[in-house]
């Protein structure tokens, strides 16, 4: 896959800075405005798509390669497990149980601030981080896949 | 009314995937229905004159974290937005997964259509 | 409300577009009009977080498709259909639409939810005690990461699964293995 002409390379490299930063706003407030953790991983996958439009596979296979890809997908799914455990030993027993907001946050005044509600903000993150290596490894993919022609010729 | 519309459009996509030839028309099919079906709980969850499920300032009563009961009368239901939104996002999965099947029967067959298919064998 | 009903009838206009064309390309412009509608409708039900969902899959979605669609299949698909094989597709979407409208006449009127009829339903505590329960002042957060956290687990499987099979279809290794043992 080519890149784009200079002006689209320009461009994309300010913007795709900016898609980042806001992927990551609506990934870490996800409790306090909408978003959560599976739109701020989508817009993050696509800061990385805009790269590898603009300028080429081989480009954005530098900045993030596919084996890089694979173990933040698997980071993402294993933190999200162990947030669930955590609840399971250190709360009530019970599998997803929100224990920091159990122990420590329980008093009144933590309403509307950014560090409130437990555990539900690390979890938002793991899922943000999962799905954004998953999109960003399955369009590598297609991208790459390219046809065979000597197996046709053989037939 | 308006969910008689919602039915129209699921029956336009089931149309689509059941009666085309081509393959890439079978995967818009299934799209525009999970788009219909997606469309359909959130309206069920509707109430009229309502506001977003989304504690403002303006809504808490003291501060043991009590909502007022103006957001408790007024506010939609925040239950099939929150199983609609994890729908949303299995949908963009099953359609990578689809598409990675039609890209690689268009490499073996050289076609897209599903009666050509049939009746190659290998 | 008259919003909703002319943007649904923008989104049906362009779903009917999206199937009876011949082109692929303009199919698949369509089915972005249709998730953009949707979008917009989502947004005037009182439902940000589902919107702002819908527009950024529908982005990735339409470069997805586009990326099997284009420079293929130049080749218009002509030819007559199997008659038996139409009249059984027809009868069956026959009978499916007349159980659907059977069903939409004992549904409630539109604008009133389960939970101004039932106090008691499962909604109505979730809202009263989301906030003092779990901390969280976005309330759909609240349900989907503490209230009913294993429907998260369960979708974070599914899609760890369907990503991990559209790499396997598409993977080249095995057919150098072929080819080298032959």
């Amino acid at each position: 896959m080519h890149g784009m002409t200079v002006i689209v390379k320009t461009i994309s490299s300010w913007v795709k800075l900016l898609i980042f930063l806001f992927g990551i706003y609506i990934v870490i407030f996800g409790h306090l405005t909408p978003g959560g953790g599976f739109a701020g991983g989508v817009i993050l996958a696509a800061s990385y798509i805009l790269l590898m439009l603009a300028f080429g596979r081989e480009f954005a296979e530098e900045n993030l390669s596919l084996g890089w890809a694979s173990k933040l997908d698997c980071a993402g799914a294993l933190l999200f497990a162990a947030i669930a455990l955590c609840g399971l030993f250190y709360g009530g027993g019970y599998f997803f149980w929100n224990f920091i907001q159990h122990r420590y946050l329980a008093g009144p005044g933590h309403a509307l601030k950014l560090v409130s509600a437990g555990t539900i903000p690390l979890a938002n993150i793991a899922i943000g981080l999962k799905v954004m290596a998953s999109l960003f490894l399955v369009t590598l993919v297609l991208s790459t896949f390219r046809p065979d022609r000597s197996a046709k010729e053989k037939e | 009314m308006a969910y008689a519309l919602c039915f129209l459009l699921f029956m336009i996509g089931l149309y689509c995937a059941a009666v085309k030839k081509n393959m890439v028309k079978i995967v818009i099919g299934i799209m525009i229905m999970e788009y219909a079906v997606n469309l359909f709980l959130i309206m069920l969850g509707y109430r009229s004159g309502g506001q977003a499920p989304i504690v403002g300032r303006g809504d808490i009563a003291g501060a043991g974290g009590k909502v007022l009961d103006s957001f408790i009368n007024t506010s939609v239901d925040p239950l099939p937005q929150a199983l609609v939104l994890t729908t949303i996002v299995i949908s963009l999965g099953s359609l990578a997964l689809m598409i990675s099947i039609c890209i690689r029967t268009y490499e073996k067959y050289g076609t897209f259509d599903i009666t050509e298919i049939r009746r190659l064998k290998g | 409300m008259a919003e909703i009903y002319i943007l649904l009838l923008f989104v049906i206009i362009a779903a009917i577009i999206a199937v009876e064309t011949r082109k692929l390309l303009s199919a698949v412009i369509c089915i972005g009009a249709v998730g953009f509608g949707g979008s917009l409708i989502f947004l005037f039900l009182r439902a940000p977080d589902i919107a702002i969902t819908q527009i950024v899959v529908e982005v990735l979605g339409l470069i997805i498709l586009i990326r099997a669609t284009i420079s293929r299949d130049v080749t218009l698909i002509s030819g007559d259909r199997e008659f038996f094989g139409m009249v059984v597709s027809i009868v069956i979407l026959l009978v499916i639409a007349t159980a659907g409208v059977r069903v939409l006449e004992t549904l409630p009127a539109f604008g009133t939810p389960i939970i101004a009829r039932l106090p008691d339903a499962a909604s109505n505590t979730y809202i009263k005690e989301g906030l003092a329960r779990t901390g969280a002042a976005n309330i759909v957060s609240s349900v989907i990461l503490d209230f009913r956290a294993y429907d998260t687990l369960g979708e974070t499987t599914v899609l760890f699964t369907s990503i991990i099979g559209a790499t396997v279809i598409l993977r080249k290794k095995s057919r150098k293995l072929l080819e080298e043992l032959e």
